[in-house]
């Protein structure tokens, strides 16, 4: 964890540090610091007065059977995006690692959308789910089906997932290749000789192999699905029809922004700092473990 | 003429089907941004009424023409140049605020030991867990009490400390061989001449990476800049589209398409331009 | 156990020729060394035969069955790795018991077969450790053991000894080739190292530029080395090679400066005036009165013998092997040239000629 070799100085590393440091402490520790003591707070209806509450704000928010729907709502959303844009990844990674004729076009035309932002993504969504003017929200209707995500619970979740997950893939892309290409050529070559086939090959050598790199890639997309996705529910749906898509990020914005309740907002901004801190745990703690199969 | 063995025809049978699926998976990527491509040459109206064409239409750059001067009509109106040299200048800060004061940050931990070093790390590591959606109403107050809504320092230098870069430019400090920092020492090389002569150009491929990553980052940046832009003068382009759309009514579709494929050229060219250094350098980062 | 025939094996790597034209019959239990210099084309070989690579044209056949277009797991061959591949994410085990499970075998056959190998090669103790907690050596061992259990018709041999340290490596080598002898399965080995070469090979095919400059076993290649590049190949310090023209009756030759060289075996297939090379090895320099004068410019002294190095009269570089120490730089010393040592090469085709 440290050089050998260093220089003496003793005020120059303070001065290399400041903006780092100064930056941290105003806009990371400050704003969480009171958002934790946020939590404990509540004003009344003026926004004159304001006391100390303890932990009523989370005995609120957990008595609250919207932000338990809105729990539930993360949870089934965030898994789908993370198992719907690993599994399309892992495929095509695979199949983007053969040695194939332009596997190195297919890459880059694999990594390119890495670049689309969320909200971005949810505008190309529109322009297919669209009942009016999207090709495909168009052709449903006129198949018959009653397509309408800003309408029907069902389809607002079906259309956000799709259009999340499919933002992610060329991230998950890139890990997944990235990670088929660390595994020693020799060792595939050594389970084709004895006797594996493909199919076997890749579900008993690489996958075990691949897995630091799954489980990695399981942490960082449950954290997009957490908080990235923002863009991409705010552009698309609005958290609606009703609650259907109000995830817990969406919630905490809608209780900040729009009815400026600040202790509600800061309590569920400690729980998903909690959340995040927990996730980051897990994963240092399986790295640690798992660095070296 | 011989039959082909076996094992070459199951081989070439396994590579058609391989180059199948990844055409689809090439399409699944391709066709919405070639939906938006093709509409900004339509008329707006026409794709309104549900006409999605797959060709290009008879506008050409017109749809560019008005959203670059006049913006989306039923909004603010803020043309779309605005917006993108908005979004350039805040991805633009992002990735080079980010990209110096982490390089000056992981010097002072790896080349210096001083009292603090470690609570140093730690504080700069720890904002890992602590991503800007969390925090973001006590952070925009914070912002909000320093005067700065509505201003580019409000919008990027919030944003700016990372502890990734920090991380990844530590790792990499860490491998330089003591050996030059010896023969600098000799050379009578003091640490900022040291800093500038040898580290900085051997950290050139890892700036690279990181610059297309925090570009990205920058350019995406979606709820933060929400709630701290208010006016017009600092709105960026993903938060100019998604205000198009918002108003549901008398939308102007093929400006909205228009300023959809503004807004993913400039980041998608950056990826793409730099693909070498950035998938090194994403999969270095976050290991 | 099988035997092995190649026939005709070409590669090309898009328009690059690698192999031109391999053939080679190897009997049941036969230990067959492919060495060459690097990028001569042996991996490609090897490789050929394992079927990871699938030949431009030519036949593989094992055991008289042809294999060419068959996929590796058919071929019922096993392989050591250069870096040993194994499995990291499996024991030692597990990494030799998976060939064994994929093929259907039972768990309790399967143990029996892992043990009986792991105590063959003494890794018993570590067949509950993860690859990364071996060193070197044992990996070595386990990766053989991986080949043993299974007890496929061939074995092959990727440099598996390149890795390991050179003590080690003298150690393995001779371990190889007891357990191939005790176990008798045909094998192909790949090196790039002269000695590992001779001393494990019943035969040997030195493979120049994508083709086999000779097949034959290790003293042959030594004792007449079918061209100038094998003969400089083969043995160390290198054989000396002079420059000099065939006299009539084709038992002796002139050196560029005039002296001429006899040798015992006279050369008949060429006629008198022709160009040759002809090469001597160092060992066979002997010290002796009025012989060749050498003017020495290194001495590297070896304890037991003596190398020097240096020039003679007619500009010739000539090294010499001598069992006794030598004079300093800058000395001149009388050396005889034994005809009967002479090898006769042509000069422009290097092809051997007596």
């Amino acid at each position: 964890m440290q050089r050998k070799t260093i220089f003496p100085q003793k005020g120059l590393p303070y001065l290399l540090l400041a903006p780092q440091l100064a930056i941290t402490a105003v806009f990371f520790f400050w704003p969480a610091g009171q958002a934790v003591w946020y939590a404990f707070l509540r004003q009344d209806a003026f926004g004159i007065r304001t006391q100390f509450v303890g932990f009523e704000n989370f005995a609120d928010l957990f008595a609250d059977p919207y932000y338990l729907q809105a729990i539930w709502t993360t949870v089934f959303f965030s898994v789908s995006v993370t198992v719907l844009s690993m599994s399309v990844a892992l495929l095509l990674a695979a199949l983007a690692d053969r040695e194939i004729r332009a596997a190195g076009l297919y890459r880059t035309l694999l990594i390119w959308p890495y670049a689309i932002a969320p909200a971005i993504a949810a505008v190309l969504w529109l322009f297919l789910f669209h009942p009016s003017i999207g090709l495909l929200g168009r052709g449903l209707n006129a198949m018959g089906v009653a397509w309408d995500y800003r309408l029907n619970d069902g389809q607002a979740m079906l259309v956000v997932i799709l259009a999340s997950a499919w933002k992610q893939v060329s991230y998950n892309f890139i890990f997944f290749l990235a990670g088929l290409q660390a595994i020693p050529r020799a060792v595939l070559e050594a389970a084709a000789i004895d006797g594996a086939r493909p199919i076997r090959r890749f579900w008993t050598v690489v996958f075990p192999l691949l897995s630091p790199t799954a489980f990695f890639l399981l942490v960082v997309n449950i954290v997009y699905a957490f908080f990235d996705t923002f863009g991409i529910i705010d552009a698309l749906t609005k958290g609606g029809p009703g609650k259907a898509t109000e995830t817990l990020i969406y919630r905490a914005y809608l209780d900040g922004r729009v009815n400026l309740d600040l202790g509600m907002s800061a309590a569920q901004s400690v729980v998903l700092m909690i959340m995040v801190i927990g996730l980051t745990i897990v994963q240092f703690r399986f790295i640690e473990r798992r660095v070296h199969y | 003429m011989q039959a082909a063995p076996p094992a070459d025809r199951r081989r070439r049978r396994a590579d058609l089907l391989t180059h199948i699926v990844l055409i689809l998976g090439v399409l699944l990527f391709a066709l919405p941004v070639w939906i938006v491509l093709m509409g900004s040459t339509h008329d707006g109206a026409a794709i309104g009424r549900g006409e999605v064409p797959l060709l290009p239409g008879a506008q050409g750059l017109d749809a560019y023409r008005r959203a670059w001067t006049e913006g989306a009509v039923g909004t603010t109106r803020v043309p779309v140049a605005l917006m993108l040299w908005n979004s350039f200048v805040m991805a633009m800060l992002i990735a080079l605020g980010k990209i110096a004061i982490s390089l000056t940050s992981a010097y002072a931990v790896v080349f210096f030991r001083f009292p603090g070093r470690m609570l140093a790390f730690w504080a700069i590591f720890i904002t890992l867990m602590l991503p800007v959606e969390v925090r973001i109403f006590p952070t925009f107050k914070v912002v909000s009490d320093l005067g700065m809504v509505n201003t580019y320092a409000g919008l990027i230098i919030p944003l700016i400390a990372s502890a990734t870069a920090t991380l990844l430019f530590r790792q990499f400090f860490l491998t330089i061989p003591d050996e030059f920092v010896e023969a600098a020492k000799m050379d009578g090389a003091g640490p900022l001449r040291f800093f500038r002569d040898i580290v900085l150009p051997l950290s050139r491929t890892n700036m690279a990476a990181l610059f297309v990553i925090l570009f990205v980052y920058g350019w995406n940046q979606y709820l933060w800049p929400l709630l701290v832009t208010t006016s017009a003068d600092v709105e960026t382009i993903v938060i100019g589209i998604v205000k198009m759309i918002g108003t549901e009514s008398n939308i102007d579709w093929s400006v909205v398409m228009a300023t959809t494929v503004l807004a993913l050229l400039p980041p998608i060219a950056v990826v793409v331009l730099m693909q070498r250094w950035f998938v090194q350098g994403l999969t270095d980062t976050e290991k | 156990m099988a035997t092995l025939s190649l026939s005709g094996v070409r590669k090309q790597f898009g328009t690059t020729p690698v192999l031109h034209g391999i053939d080679l019959d190897v009997a049941d239990g036969e230990m067959i060394v492919v060495v060459g210099a690097s990028g001569c084309g042996k991996s490609t070989l090897l490789r050929i035969v394992a079927g990871l690579e699938t030949a431009s044209a030519g036949s593989v056949r094992i055991d008289g069955r042809d294999v060419t277009g068959l996929e590796p797991a058919d071929r019922d061959i096993a392989m050591v790795f250069q870096n040993y591949a194994l499995y990291p994410h499996m024991t030692v085990f597990e990494n030799m018991a998976y060939g064994l499970k994929i093929r259907g075998m039972k768990l309790p056959d399967i143990r029996r077969r892992v043990d009986e190998a792991a105590q063959m090669l003494e890794i018993g103790p570590l067949l509950d450790r993860k690859p990364r907690q071996l060193s070197g050596g044992q990996r070595q061992r386990v990766a053989m053991g991986r080949a043993v259990v299974r007890e496929p018709k061939l074995f092959l041999f990727d440099e598996p000894l390149s890795n390991l340290d050179a003590k080690l490596r003298v150690q393995m080598r001779a371990e190889i080739r007891r357990l191939q002898k005790r176990l008798g399965v045909t094998s192909l080995f790949v090196t790039h190292d002269q000695v590992e070469a001779m001393t494990l090979g019943d035969r040997l095919v030195v493979m120049h530029q994508g083709r086999a400059a000779q097949v034959a076993s290790p003293m042959e290649v030594w004792g007449r080395p079918a061209d100038t590049y094998v003969a400089g190949f083969i043995g160390s310090p290198a054989m000396n090679f002079l420059a000099a023209t065939l006299l009539e009756g084709g038992g002796a030759a002139m050196l560029r400066a005039g002296p001429v060289i006899g040798f015992a075996r006279a050369v008949s297939a060429a006629a008198a005036g022709t160009a040759v090379t002809l090469g001597i090895r160092p060992e066979h320099v002997e010290p002796a009165e009025g012989g060749l004068p050498l003017a020495i410019d290194l001495v590297e002294p070896l304890g037991s013998e003596t190398v020097i190095h240096g020039t003679l009269p007619g500009g010739e570089v000539l090294t010499a092997r001598l069992p006794i120490p030598a004079s300093g730089i800058g000395a001149t010393m009388p050396l005889r040239l034994p005809p009967e040592a002479f090898h006769v090469f042509e000069g422009a085709s290097g092809r051997r000629l007596d």
